[in-house]
Order: C-alpha cells, then sequence, then structure tokens
C-alpha cells in the first residue's frame, strides 16, 4: 500500500513535468526540448515569490502562467512559425524543430543564469508529513499531486468537452484535414504550444516546492518529458498521464523490493518495451 | 548526428562569449585565467564555491593595488573566464586556449575531483601551477609523483570516510549511540568511491550495517530509500550524496521522522542553504567539510565573502578555495612570474592563508577538515586530520 501510493505520488509528479510537453508535440508538432528550462523558470518565479515577498510559492502562479503562455506564444509565432510553413513533411518539421528548441534551451539556461545566478534553488513549503492510512508523506508531494489531477482534470475537459479543444484534437489527428473544415490550424497550433508552455510552467512551480533546482537542471526533466511522452503515445493527454502513473509505479516497486540503483534501468526498460511492442505509444494511433 | 552539431556550436558560441574583468592602468597586469563550470551538472556547486572566491580575491587584490612584486612594483590582476559547461573536454580545450591564445600568466585550478583529474595532464604539460581546491581523490599520491604541476588542499576519500568513522566510532564508545548503521550512497564516481572506502573501516570500528543502498544520481524520490532506512531502525544514518540528494534526503528523512542520534550527509550539508531551508532542524547534522569558524582570518573571510560577492561562503571548500588563491598570490610575490619558480615554491614553502599556515607535503595539504557539525546555526569542523580548533560532537535531538 505504501509502495502504490509512494509511485501514484511520483507518478503524478511525472505528469506535470510531460503534460505540457505531451500537448506541445502532440498538437502543434514541436518536439520541444526547451520544455525542462519552462519548467525551470516556473520554480524560480515560485522561489523569488517565496523568498522575496514571502508569500505562498503558489501565488507565483499569478504571474507566471499568464507569463509563459504569452512567452511560448510569441516563441511559436515568431520562432516556429516559420519552420512549420517551410517544412515540407513531418519528419522534416521535427527534425528542424528539434534542432531550433535544442538551441532555444541554451539561451534559456543563459538568460536564466545571468537572471537568477547559477546556485542552487531550494527553500521548505509545505515539507511536513501528512498521514494517509497511517504513513507519513511529504504534505508537499500530495499536494503536487493534488495539483496534477486538477490540471490534468481541466486539460481532460478542455480537450474532450469544448469546441475549441475539439479543433485541438482535429488538429493532432491530421492538421491537413482539419484546415479543410474550417479550424484555423496555425492559431490552434500556437494555443496548444502556448498552453503546454503555461501548464509545464505551473508544474515547476509545483515541483520547487521539493525539488533541488538550479539553472541547468532542465535538460533532466526535458528527458523525463520526452520518454513519457513517447510512452504515451502522440497527441493524447490521457497516455501522457497514463504513462507517467506506470512509470512512478515501476520505479518505485523497483527502488523498494529490489534496488533504488535499479530505477533508471526498470525506466528504460518499460520505454524499450514499449518502442517493441507498441512503437506508436500506449495510446497512440498506428500511422496508415 | 544533428544534435551532435548543434553541441558543437553551442560549444564554440560558449568560448567566445569570454568574461574580461580587470583593470589596466599602473603597471601591466598580471593575467589570470580560470575555467569552471558555468553550466551543467555542477554548476550550482562552482556558483557556490568556486566563482565568488575569485571574485573576491580578484576584488581584494586590486583593491590594496596589486600584487607586491619583488622589485618593489604593483601590478593588478586581470582575470579571464570560460564556461567548462561541466565537460571536461571542454576543461581541457580552455586551459590550452587559455595557455596558448590569451596567453594567460597563471590558470586558476578547475573545479571539482572529476575536471581537475582530467585537466591535470595538460597544466602539467604547459607548466602552468593548478592548486587543486576542490578535488578529493585516494589517486593523490600517483598524481603528485606524474604530474609535479599539481597540489591538493582538500585531502583524500579515505580520509574523510575514516574520519566519519571515527567520530561514529567515538559515540559509540561513548554510549551515546549503537553500532547500527543504515548507509546509502549516490550511484556516481564520489559517492561510489567512498562507500567503498568507508564500509571496511565502519566494519572494523565494530558497526553493523543494517541497510545498504545506492540510488542514481538525480533521482526524483528517495521516499523508498529513506523509508527502508527507516525499517532497518538504525542508530546513526551515513549518505555519502550530492547537492540535490542531500537536500531531498534531510527532506524525507524529516518527514518520515527517521529519527537518528547521528545523522550524516556528504557534500551540500556545508552549503548555508542548507542551514538556510532547515532552519533549527539542521542543529547536530553531520556532514563533510567544516571549518574553524572561530578565528579572526575566518571571520574576516566570511564577512569580506558576504560583503564583496552579496553571498555568504560555505562552511568547507570555499575558504580553501580562497587559500589556493592566496598561495599563487604569495608564490608569485616572492619569486615572480616565472611559472617554474612558482611551482618550486609552492612544494617548498609555507603560506599565511585564512586556513591557518599551509605546508605541502608531496604536494599535499595533510592537515584538512573533514567533518563538520550544525552547532548553533554553523557548520563548525568537528575532525581533522590534525588542524587545531574543533569542537566537540553534539548528539541530534530529533527533527
Amino acid at each position: 500500500m505504501d509502495i502504490l501510493i509512494t509511485g501514484l505520488l511520483l507518478g503524478a509528479t511525472y505528469s506535470l513535468i510531460a503534460i505540457g510537453l505531451s500537448l506541445q508535440y502532440g498538437v502543434a508538432r514541436i518536439m520541444n526540448l526547451a520544455n525542462g528550462e519552462m519548467l525551470v523558470a516556473g520554480a524560480f518565479g515560485a522561489f523569488w515569490v517565496f523568498t522575496a515577498q514571502t508569500l505562498s510559492p503558489f501565488t507565483a502562479a499569478l504571474f507566471v502562467v499568464p507569463g509563459a503562455f504569452a512567452l511560448n506564444w510569441l516563441i511559436y509565432r515568431v520562432l516556429l512559425r516559420p519552420l512549420v510553413r517551410r517544412a515540407k513533411s513531418r519528419g522534416m518539421l521535427e527534425v528542424e524543430t528539434i534542432l531550433a528548441t535544442f538551441g532555444m534551451s541554451f539561451a534559456f539556461v543563459g538568460i536564466m543564469l545571468l537572471v537568477f545566478g547559477g546556485s542552487y534553488f531550494t527553500y521548505s513549503y509545505l515539507a511536513e508529513p501528512y498521514r494517509i492510512l497511517g504513513s507519513p508523506y511529504g504534505l508537499n508531494r500530495v499536494v503536487a499531486s493534488a495539483v496534477a489531477v486538477v490540471i490534468c482534470g481541466l486539460l481532460y475537459w478542455g480537450v474532450h468537452g469544448t469546441r475549441t479543444g475539439m479543433a485541438i484534437r482535429a488538429v493532432a489527428v491530421d492538421p491537413a484535414a482539419a484546415s479543410l473544415v474550417a479550424i484555423d490550424v496555425p492559431r490552434v497550433s500556437a494555443l496548444s504550444f502556448a498552453l503546454g508552455g503555461a501548464v509545464t510552467a505551473a508544474g515547476g512551480i509545483v515541483l520547487s516546492t521539493f525539488l533541488t533546482m538550479d539553472a541547468s537542471i532542465g535538460v533532466v526533466f526535458t528527458m523525463k518529458a520526452l520518454i513519457i511522452v513517447i510512452m504515451g503515445g502522440v497527441g493524447d493527454v490521457r497516455g501522457a498521464i497514463i504513462a507517467s502513473l506506470i512509470l512512478g509505479l515501476a520505479e518505485t516497486v523497483v527502488a523498494s523490493l529490489i534496488d533504488p540503483g535499479l530505477t533508471l534501468a526498470a525506466a528504460y526498460l518499460l520505454f524499450l518495451l514499449v518502442l517493441l511492442f507498441r512503437p506508436e505509444g500506449l495510446f497512440g494511433r498506428r500511422q496508415s | 548526428m544533428k544534435r551532435r552539431t548543434a553541441l558543437k556550436v553551442a560549444a564554440s558560441a560558449a568560448l567566445t562569449s569570454v568574461l574580461t574583468i580587470g583593470s589596466a592602468y599602473g603597471a601591466e597586469p598580471i593575467r589570470f585565467g580560470a575555467v569552471a563550470p558555468k553550466t551543467g551538472a555542477l554548476a550550482a556547486g562552482a556558483a557556490i564555491t568556486h566563482w565568488p572566491n575569485i571574485q573576491l580575491w580578484v576584488h581584494q587584490v586590486n583593491e590594496r593595488g596589486g600584487l607586491r612584486m619583488k622589485d618593489g612594483s604593483r601590478r593588478k590582476v586581470e582575470i579571464i573566464e570560460y564556461d567548462d559547461r561541466t565537460n571536461p573536454g571542454e576543461t581541457i580545450k580552455a586551459v590550452e586556449r587559455l595557455a596558448t591564445q590569451d596567453k594567460v600568466d597563471f590558470i586558476v585550478a578547475p573545479y571539482s575531483t572529476g575536471l581537475n583529474v582530467a585537466a591535470a595532464p595538460v597544466f602539467a604539460k604547459l607548466g602552468y601551477p593548478q592548486v587543486a581546491a576542490t578535488a578529493i581523490t585516494d589517486k593523490i599520491p600517483e598524481l603528485t609523483q606524474r604530474y609535479p604541476s599539481i597540489f591538493f588542499a582538500l585531502g583524500s576519500t579515505t580520509a574523510l570516510a575514516s574520519s566519519v568513522a571515527d567520530v561514529l566510532a567515538k559515540m559509540k564508545a561513548e554510549g551515546k549511540i549503537g553500532n547500527r548503521i543504515a548507509m546509502v550512497n549516490v550511484a556516481d564516481a564520489f559517492g561510489i568511491e567512498l562507500a567503498e572506502a568507508s564500509r571496511p573501516i565502519f566494519v572494523k570500528a565494530g558497526f553493523e550495517i543494517v541497510f545498504n543502498r545506492s540510488y542514481p544520481l538525480g533521482t526524483q524520490d528517495l521516499s523508498p530509500i529513506v523509508k527502508g532506512a527507516k525499517a532497518s531502525n538504525p542508530d546513526a544514518f551515513v549518505a555519502w550524496s550530492y547537492p540535490p540528494d542531500t537536500f531531498a534526503l534531510t527532506e524525507q528523512s524529516k518527514i518520515e521522522g527517521l529519527n537518528v542520534k547521528a545523522y550524516y550527509t556528504a557534500v551540500a550539508t556545508a552549503f548555508p542553504a542548507y542551514g538556510g531551508k532547515f532552519g533549527k532542524s539542521v542543529e547536530g547534522h553531520l556532514g563533510a567539510g567544516g571549518v574553524n569558524t572561530d578565528t579572526a582570518e575566518m571571520k574576516a573571510y566570511f564577512a569580506a565573502h558576504q560583503k564583496v560577492t552579496g553571498k555568504p561562503a560555505d562552511y568547507w571548500a570555499s575558504a580553501v578555495t580562497y587559500a589556493s588563491l592566496q598561495v599563487l598570490e604569495q608564490s608569485i610575490e616572492a619569486v615572480g612570474t616565472d611559472r617554474k619558480a612558482v611551482i618550486e615554491h609552492i612544494s617548498k614553502s609555507t603560506f599565511q592563508t585564512v586556513m591557518g599556515p599551509w605546508k605541502f607535503v608531496n604536494q599535499s595539504i595533510d592537515k584538512v577538515w573533514t567533518v563538520g557539525q550544525w552547532q548553533g546555526g554553523v557548520f563548525h569542523g568537528v575532525a581533522s586530520t590534525g588542524l587545531p580548533g574543533a569542537k566537540p560532537v553534539i548528539v541530534k535531538t530529533g527533527w
């Protein structure tokens, strides 16, 4: 039971890391390698609010989320749109955006170094035991999971329950066909990209309450997000959530019952199995 | 393939973004090169321990008019900084570039064990003294024999591990703790080397290792480890950990209520941010390093560090890094900018540093702080290999 709850809490943490990238890759078709940096930027916002303003780090969401949304919108319109326009195929777009966003990640790291400095950013918030069925868990991790559930719930409702969401799903399935039914594909793509960035930054705020960050750590989160998104299947929010939970559970089971040294091996083994037997991901559609 | 190209582009971009600080009036300044991480895995550690001390030293030397040379002239110092992105290949390239293209007079030793060891051959080949303040290894005899230009100032792995065992053994002998140790380590060169070195020492000291696990670097959830350690019901907890996991292990131990009488985490325990984050909970925490915060030199150093760099020095390698620069300073003042003479001088002389008097024995400082403990908001040295001023160890009482 302990393992199950710890695993679910870790899985929820992973979903916060990956869900933004899932939107960006699934709909806007941009494999955003600067995704982790956006997360770190959100975490820095929370750190600043907590240490300089002595407010709850979650109040950072008030400016981080709209800010990240606007910034990602701009990035898409100014930097990525030209690539989308000249790409002849999906493969070409992927290669070019991977290169572009990889470069962007360096620029972001440099900017964050200038603005925040290079040291570790860590603070204590809600680091107290919270008992579930008698065992103590970090309250900050429990809160993070609650936030993850809310964000994933809102996204699921947004994508499956609204008109814009339907447009987003249509673009995810087939951008060319979507434009035939009067969906403004560039706008929907930009919206998804910006939304993905905002969700990632919000994840950063929550994660900063229990993870120690520094300006260069973004790539660690990008890697985790990549694995989850590819495991979950392209363009499906549910896939990313399920993949996060599976990964969290698997790592905790291995760490608790076998050896903590094998958690990474377990994660990559799962990843390999998925690639071998369902290359399109758990919830992905087979390309015809 | 394409990604590798992008890496190369980024690397050359990083190389061209050179920072030049210093002033050029008066006598010709002495040019120093510095290469260490500003990005990458070790950037945060370097930003706490390494870079601020270079900044402080340059500031202080230039403020008093520069280095006082043998002929009575004053020469200011100027520094050229490179980011090695925590990549040993880049460290080596930057050292070569500093020597052959920037033609600097001296190069500050890089940051961390790995980067210093990687750069040792190139320092030796180019004939630059390398006073390594942040390298801990058991390979000191081999390396100093092979490279006459390298000097070590932070001690060896075995000294660090056996000191921890000594501290715990003493607590056991005094009846303060039992003999059950839970030991964990980060699965990385540093953690593995220390875990291997310490296991036989603990056993020999009469301890029973009741829990022994490693975890990968960058593990995001350490609660299974702490739960396992707690279930083994230990008297002492020892973690050969790196900064992010030192923070995470401590937070998780607090949440789980891992109540041990002796709690040890390795790197980062000496960081002011550690005390800042956990407040009163850190009272009695043992960790790697420590300094004697009571000497007048050390008090002045901590005050100057805060004033000039705007952040507090850490309680371990910060002062050692500053002292390593004082070694270069005093050697250059004694024998000038002839690098061969400086290397010769460093290996033979005694230096007055913030760490007290320093004399390299076989190119290594053999009296170093090994274990520190948080006592009353300060991380003070409690064990060393022969330094004065250690405080008695206290028992940790709850969180």
